[in-house]
């Protein structure tokens, strides 16, 4: 030890004290945006109930008929009555969009990683990528459906087509962050190709892949309704294409809330691993 | 032109092999009989010339520098005298175009665990915690780690109870202790500091000079500090390089004779007031000799 005698202005002053501590930071870490007082909770639950409620007052009170615009509590009906029927369709929406952005995000995520290390073959590839994130790949799926049939293939392999660029697009964002100062401690410490991939490169472009990972399955979430749309006979877009042309409003906005529903899981599921997994990143 | 100069260079480094022409070396003084042992790291003929859009630039000429073990030496220097591209070369992280680095001896051609590394900032993991930051070197080297040793200098930097703290969560001097503690978790014979607490505040920074002067004393680990500030240099070395703005050369070299451990008290007597002012002379002066005639010759080009 060196002598604290020898140092008398440093022995006051030990280490690890609440002084050496960014304890403001700390402060504002926990009190995120995404925690939420329960004043702001019911201030959110009260904007719902006001506009439901006045919306179904309205609608009765103005005597809208139903084939325009069906009152909320008729929806909510609806919602109950048909959830039988409803459900398997869901089902199979699911099957496309699960399986489509799984293959989608992997051959992504793979080509991002690999590209990423070759900046000429980046530079060459990223214009056709571009074109892959701005094509709407809903209208290629009449093409995919007189290939494929009308089976799950040409709606997977739409949310794979709709999902997998951008999964690609912003995990290359990712991957190209390099910081140079990280990667020589991992070489000072003589770490191999792949060790820096997996321990520096990959965590440090997970938040961008999360990112991807949340648009492309959005994404995928469209492409997979819009493809039932267009053709096929089961689907929750094929309930929507159905309801609509039967005039069976209550139960066509059923399906319109259902899919929100699951719009708002998919943020919500992607927001709580990000917050796992990447929240070292302010 | 610079690449006419460094033809020269060239051509004449060939002739003047083994001798050490260009470089003032000060020697005596109560480091002698150490002098005659095998130094810990040698720098010999260190010559690094960048390519760049704008021509090539020679950042280090024929430097020759030789480290004993346990001696602490600092290299200070204005910008551009490529005192950062000197330590990443005795690194091994970095090459260098002509010249060797030998350590125990043997040259340097690629990192070696010998070697501890601090960097400019903490350069900290900043998804993985404190403990699993200072773990990741025996991760990359699949080496089970001495947890023992880690512990007793967690204890020694006062980093205890804050293992499952993430860095954002710590001050800038608490980060730096623990890339402290990281570079000296290995063990290394040497340990390499690139401007390490440049970006912390004058208070914090006197704290960390005491810590690694009592770390020193512990391990006489061989330390080399690449630094801003003269007074760090001052307080911390047996010897401080200066080096000279571009090319980069070993311009002088002061030794520091007084005994361990140090206080502050030293920084006001008339010996370090005396030796601060002649390297902050040697420094200012090398800069305006360079404004004045050299300059124009050679293309400014950040390093």
């Amino acid at each position: 030890m060196g002598e604290t005698d020898a140092i008398p202005e440093f022995s006051k002053a030990k280490p690890g004290t609440a002084s050496d501590l960014g304890v403001a930071n700390m402060s504002a870490l926990a009190a995120g945006p995404d925690i939420r007082s329960a004043r702001e909770v019911f201030a959110i639950i009260a904007i719902a109930v006001v506009v439901i409620g006045s919306t179904e007052i309205a609608l009765r009170a103005f005597n809208v008929p139903q084939y325009i615009m069906p009152p909320p509590s008729l929806i909510a009906e609806a919602l109950v009555t048909d959830f039988p029927i409803i459900l398997p369709q869901l089902g199979h929406t699911l099957v496309e969009l699960v399986s489509g952005f799984s293959i989608g995000a992997l051959i992504g995520l793979i080509l991002a990683a690999v590209i990423t290390q070759f900046p000429f073959v980046e530079k060459i590839i990223t214009p056709y990528i571009l074109l892959l994130v701005t094509t709407p790949m809903l209208a290629l799926v009449p093409l995919l459906i007189l290939r494929f049939g009308f089976g799950y293939t040409p709606r997977i392999i739409a949310v794979a087509l709709a999902a997998g660029p951008m999964v690609m697009i912003n995990a290359a964002t990712g991957f190209r962050r390099v910081d140079r100062g990280k990667l020589a401690l991992a070489r000072s410490y003589g770490a191999s190709t792949l060790q820096i991939f997996w321990k520096i490169r990959a965590p440090m472009a997970l938040p961008m892949i999360l990112v991807g990972l949340m648009v492309g399955s959005i994404f995928g979430l469209l492409t997979a309704v819009g493809a039932e749309m267009v053709g096929g006979g089961f689907g929750l877009g094929n309930r929507l294409t159905s309801y609509s042309s039967m005039i069976q409003m209550p139960q066509f906005f059923a399906v319109v809330l259902i899919l929100s529903t699951l719009g708002i899981l998919i943020y919500v599921l992607f927001f709580f691993i990000g917050k796992k997994w990447a929240s070292w990143e302010a | 032109m610079l690449l006419d100069s460094f033809r020269w260079i060239v051509t004449n480094s060939d002739t003047a092999t083994g001798k050490r022409g260009d470089c003032l070396r000060i020697g005596g003084g109560p480091m002698n009989a150490l002098n005659t042992q095998q130094p810990k790291l040698e720098v010999e003929n260190a010559t690094k010339v960048y390519t760049t859009a704008s021509g090539d630039l020679l950042a280090l000429d024929r430097c020759n520098l030789k480290f004993q073990p346990g001696e602490i030496v600092s290299i200070v220097g204005p910008s551009g005298s490529g005192k950062t591209t000197l330590l990443w070369a005795m690194s091994g992280l970095h090459g260098l175009t002509r010249g060797t680095v030998l350590l125990d001896g043997k040259p340097i051609t690629a990192p070696s665990p010998d070697i501890g590394m601090v960097f400019q900032d903490a350069n900290l993991l900043p998804w993985r915690n404190v403990d699993a930051n200072i773990l990741f070197p025996f991760e990359i080297k699949r080496h089970a780690p001495d947890r023992d040793w880690i512990a007793e200098l967690m204890h020694r930097v006062g980093l205890e109870g804050f293992g499952q703290r993430m860095p954002r969560e710590l001050s800038g001097g608490m980060q730096q202790r623990v890339a402290l503690v990281r570079a000296l978790s290995f063990k290394p014979s040497v340990l390499l500091m690139d401007e390490p607490f440049g970006a912390l505040d004058a208070f914090t920074r006197e704290e960390m000079n005491h810590l690694v002067e009592e770390i020193y004393l512990d391990t006489r680990t061989t330390i080399v500090l690449v630094t801003h500030s003269i007074d760090e240099a001052i307080f911390l070395s047996d010897r401080v390089v200066v080096m000279s703005a571009r090319p980069g050369r070993v311009a002088h070299e002061h030794r520091v004779p007084f005994a361990r451990p140090r206080s502050m008290e030293i920084m006001s007597t008339k010996e370090v007031f005396d030796l601060t002012n002649a390297i902050k002379v040697e420094i200012v002066g090398d800069q305006k000799s360079k404004a004045t005639s050299g300059r124009k010759s050679v293309p400014a080009v950040a390093q």
